[in-house]
C-alpha cells in the first residue's frame, strides 16, 4: 500500500509557489469590508450570514486553483479531507498551520483550531457587536470549497478568540456526499 | 512583512465586496459602488500611517507621490507604477501597465470586460485617496483602464 503523501511538505511548498499580498493590507481590507456590512445590516446575525455567503462564494473558486496548484492526491476519507484542509488549504491561503482535534466517534464531525488568524490581528470587537462572527468567512470558504468535490459539510466558529478564548476553533460536519450533482452556482 | 497568500486575499475577497456591494442596492448601486471607494479609503488611511511611521516626514506634495508610486504600489500589488506624469498644477496621473488585479480578468468580449474591470478601480481608488489623507493631502482621485486591459491610469487632483 502506498504510504500516506506528507502534505505538511505540500503545504510549504505549494505555500511557497504561491503569490502572496502584504498580512497587514489583508487584515485591514477584510476589517473594512466587515465594518461596512456592519454599516449596511445593523443585525449583526445577517451580517454573520452574510460573511459565511461571501466566503462559501469564495470556496466555489477557490477549490479549482486549490487542486490546480497543490497537486494533492484523491482523499481515501473524510479524515484524509481533514488533514488536507488543516495542512495544505490553510497554508496555502492563510500562510498558518490549522490542527485537526476532537474527532467525534459517531458521526463524521472535526474540530479545526487554529492558533493563529491573520483576520483577526490588531481587531478589537466593540461591546455592542458580541454576537458578530468576525472570521465566519472562513466557514463559508470550506462549505464552498468541500461542495464543489461533493461533501456537503456544516462549519461553525465554537470557540473564538476575539471572544475571549485562548483558541479559534471550527467545527466541521459532513452532512451528505453528493451524487453527479450539478453544481449551484448561488445560495 | 510577513506575508499570507494572494488567492483569497486580493482578488477573491474584493470580488465578493464588489458583489455583495453592487447587488445589495440593486436600484442604488452608485451608492453600492461608493462604498468600494470608502472601503478603500480605510485601508488606504490605516495601511499608509503603517509603512510610513518610522520616515521623515515629506517636504512637498511631489515627494508624497512618488513615495506612492514605488514604496506604496510596492507593498500593495509588489510593483512599481510605470509612469508618472504632472502639469505641475497638482494633477498627477500614475500608470501602470500591468495592474495586477486586472491581470486575470476576462469578460466575453473586450468591451464587457472593460466595463466590468472599470468596477475594480474604485477600491484603489479610495486605497490611494486614503493614503494621501493620511499625510494631510486631499485629493480625488478616478481610474480609467486602458484599451489594451490590464494596464490602467489613475489621475489624482490634488485639492489647492
Amino acid at each position: 500500500m502506498a504510504s500516506k503523501p506528507n502534505y505538511a511538505r505540500i503545504g510549504d511548498q505549494v505555500f511557497r509557489d504561491v503569490e502572496k499580498i502584504n498580512a497587514e493590507l489583508f487584515t485591514l481590507t477584510y476589517g473594512a469590508i466587515v465594518a461596512q456590512l456592519l454599516k449596511d445590516f445593523e443585525d449583526v446575525e445577517e451580517v454573520n450570514n452574510q460573511l459565511e455567503k461571501m466566503g462559501y462564494n469564495i470556496g466555489l473558486r477557490l477549490i479549482e486553483e486549490f487542486l490546480a496548484r497543490s497537486n494533492v492526491p484523491r482523499c481515501s476519507d473524510f479524515k484524509d479531507t481533514a488533514e488536507v484542509i488543516s495542512k495544505v488549504g490553510f497554508k496555502m491561503f492563510l500562510g498558518i498551520n490549522a490542527t485537526v482535534t476532537n474527532w467525534d466517534p459517531k458521526k463524521p464531525e472535526f474540530s479545526l483550531v487554529l492558533e493563529e488568524n491573520p483576520l483577526i490581528d490588531f481587531v478589537e470587537v466593540p461591546e455592542q457587536y458580541q454576537s458578530l462572527v468576525y472570521s465566519n468567512i472562513l466557514c463559508g470558504v470550506i462549505r464552498g470549497a468541500l461542495e464543489m468535490v461533493q461533501m456537503s459539510v456544516e462549519c461553525r466558529f465554537v470557540r473564538d478568540v476575539l471572544k475571549g478564548d485562548d483558541a479559534s476553533e471550527l467545527k466541521v460536519t459532513l452532512k451528505a456526499m453528493l451524487e453527479e450533482e450539478v453544481p449551484v452556482g448561488e445560495d | 512583512q510577513p506575508e499570507t497568500t494572494e488567492a483569497p486575499a486580493a482578488s477573491a475577497l474584493t470580488t465578493e465586496a464588489l458583489l455583495a456591494t453592487t447587488t445589495q442596492d440593486d436600484n442604488k448601486s452608485r451608492s453600492g459602488l461608493s462604498k468600494l471607494d470608502a472601503a478603500g479609503y480605510s485601508v488606504g488611511y490605516t495601511f499608509m500611517e503603517r509603512i510610513t511611521k518610522d520616515r521623515a516626514r515629506f517636504v512637498e506634495v511631489l515627494d508624497i507621490i512618488k513615495f506612492i508610486c514605488k514604496e506604496f504600489w510596492m507593498e500593495v500589488f509588489k510593483k512599481n507604477i510605470d509612469n508618472l506624469r504632472t502639469n505641475r498644477k497638482g494633477t498627477y496621473v500614475l500608470s501602470d501597465n500591468k495592474f495586477r488585479w486586472l491581470n486575470k480578468l476576462s469578460a466575453s468580449s473586450s468591451n464587457e470586460t472593460k466595463q466590468a474591470a472599470t468596477k475594480y478601480l474604485l477600491f484603489p481608488c479610495g486605497l490611494i485617496r486614503g493614503a494621501l489623507a493620511n499625510l494631510g493631502v486631499a485629493a480625488t482621485v478616478s481610474g480609467e483602464i486602458s484599451p489594451s486591459s490590464p494596464s490602467c491610469v489613475f489621475t489624482i487632483k490634488v485639492e489647492q
